[in-house]
């Protein structure tokens, strides 16, 4: 009788996660034909052609990197931020609600605004930049540079959650911890190292781990700003996927699954480094 | 005193480099929308519309695609998302906390599980699903795979459990059924955490990029996010109307953080995926 209540949840998951995530595990272990048709049971050999493949190990590469230079980054400014407002000082409620905007944007707007500013020949950024005598800089289509400017379209896309998810910790310190501290003459940085810091460690590791995950999975900045390029050199994982199985009408389906199959096992073993091992030691309190 | 002012100032100063830095693309969306091409396409170009605003921008964006039918189609699948994910949500989170549930922690495991798959690896036989059964270029394509969230239900779940017995107790005297309670008395009592919940599946359902594009290829029948995405490639040379478009797009979710900001945060950290 109970279990009715959960039917429509349980059918949704059944058809939609559970039914489809067989259905990967099948496609990876089958070839391809050029319909897109699995063309029979070929074994492990799309995970071993996976790590000969030189462009998927550059594209495990791109992924690391992307998601180093995308989560550290927008972990520590959303701090630098959220300290800032902790001071009292007047007008920090329009501030807090001026930050939190960044997380309005979809990865569709925000990329799109992105692309304006980072035009080479009329965009804001080397218009700025040309005041200060640097030549046009090309965002998005210098190599040596791509990825690191979609990495910072992304930073500021993950500001805005970060910022609510440090500020909610902020706001829940016990101010009797404080006061104690206060009076024992701590004040200014010494009071954010030694005491707000450990005391919002599991907000932070918390966004460490939510900010991995989401950037794993991040594909519509590099779909909109580079197409993965300039020579693959903004290719992550989720674009590998799409452009194997979608782009130009390849239907390698069999090739991309077995990539799909790689970044769930990614996301799952961070996933239960979360569960396990890490938040014994961070939630000390 | 003066020390303190004076740490104020320092405050303030950085703040406000902070503010001008990270906001700028918000400004410049919202500016550049409505300037024209003598400023935009200008190099340096321009910060402000020093040649007049050109609110042309925004009938030109909508001349261009069909961001009219495109807003329908967005809000469609967004409040489709929506109310799916508050019915399923609403039911299965009532099991857990009210009714004897028979394996229990196992169904709730069941929940937990579906928060660690991420979608982008199950994308393929979704997509081989959904155009299999001829629902491309539907607002069910575009709904049916999120009708469901563990997310949700975890929400809930915890709004429930601290909803008080003995108002249960009560109702069950006054002879209320479960369906009786739950419609008439624990929905409207837990209005906030229904409300964190719509407020996230919207901004969610409305944000999406990567299912709409693969769900949808008639430009009548993308969502607004293709849409203006689309309009980047096919008109770069005009960035004025590019950005009305985004505005077009942004303005409902931009109200709902706005406005909603205090049902936002309560959402937060509930589910560690996703």
């Amino acid at each position: 009788m109970a279990l009715a209540y959960l039917v429509p949840a349980l059918v949704v998951f059944g058809v939609f996660i559970f039914w489809p995530l067989v259905k990967s595990v099948l496609l990876s272990v089958q070839g391809t034909d050029i319909l897109g048709n699995p063309s029979g049971f070929v074994g492990l050999v799309n995970y071993a052609k996976l790590f000969s493949d030189a462009d998927f190990l550059t594209v495990l590469w791109v992924t690391f990197a992307f998601t180093i230079l995308t989560v550290v980054p927008s972990i520590a400014i959303a701090l630098f931020i959220a300290l800032l407002l902790q001071t009292r000082i007047r007008g920090v409620r329009f501030f807090r609600t001026a930050f939190a905007l960044p997380f309005a944007f979809s990865v569709a707007t925000a990329s799109v605004i992105f692309g304006v500013l980072y035009n080479p020949a009329s965009g804001v950024l080397n218009g700025i930049l040309s005041h200060l005598g640097v030549d046009k800089v090309h965002w998005l289509t210098d190599p040596d540079l791509a990825l690191w400017s979609v990495s910072g379209a992304t930073v500021w896309m993950q500001i805005g959650y970060n910022l609510l998810v440090i500020s909610a910790g902020l706001g829940a310190l016990p101010e009797d911890v404080l006061e104690a501290a206060r009076l024992d003459g701590a004040s200014g940085l010494r009071l954010q190292r030694s005491i707000v810091m450990p005391l919002i460690t599991p907000q932070l590791f918390f966004l460490v781990v939510v900010g991995t995950i989401h950037s794993l999975q991040s594909f519509g900045q590099i779909r909109i700003l580079t197409v993965g390029g300039p020579e693959g050199r903004t290719t992550t994982l989720v674009y590998s996927i799409y452009e194997q199985a979608f782009a130009n009408n390849n239907s390698n389906y069999g090739y991309a699954s077995a990539q799909a199959m790689v970044l769930l096992l990614i996301v799952l073993i961070i996933t239960a480094v979360q569960f396990g091992v890490l938040e014994r030691r961070v939630f000390y309190r | 005193m003066r020390s303190r002012r004076s740490g104020n100032l320092a405050t303030y100063l950085v703040l406000g480099l902070v503010f001008l830095v990270v906001l700028f693309p918000v400004y410049y969306g919202l500016v550049g929308s409505f300037m024209g091409e003598r400023d935009t396409n200008s190099f340096p170009p321009a910060l402000w519309p020093v040649h007049g605003l050109q609110p042309d921008n925004y009938s030109s964006a909508l001349r261009i695609i069909p961001l009219g039918s495109q807003y329908l189609t967005s809000v469609g699948q967004t409040l489709g998302i929506m109310v799916g994910q508050l019915v399923t949500s609403i039911l299965a989170a009532y099991a857990f906390v009210f009714l004897p549930l028979r394996w229990r922690g196992f169904w709730f495991a069941v929940f937990l599980s579906t928060m660690m798959i991420p979608f982008e690896s199950i994308i393929i036989p979704n997509y081989l699903l959904i155009s299999s059964l001829g629902l491309k270029d539907t607002i069910a394509g575009l709904t049916l795979p999120f009708l469901a969230t563990g997310f949700g239900t975890f929400l809930l779940r915890q709004s429930f459990l601290s909803f008080p017995m003995e108002l249960r107790d009560a109702a069950r005297v006054d002879g209320a059924g479960h369906f009786r309670f739950l419609s008439s008395i624990l929905v409207p009592l837990s209005r906030p955490s229904l409300a964190a919940l719509g407020i996230w599946s919207a901004l969610s359902a409305w944000n999406m990029y990567f299912w709409p594009l693969l769900a949808t290829e008639d430009p009548k029948h993308q969502t607004i996010q293709i849409g203006i995405s689309q309009l980047q490639s096919s008109d770069g040379d005009s960035p004025g109307m590019v950005l009305a478009g985004v505005m077009l797009a942004l303005f409902p979710t931009l109200l709902l953080v706005i406005f909603g900001q205090r049902f936002i945060v309560r959402g937060l950290t509930t589910g560690a995926v996703k």
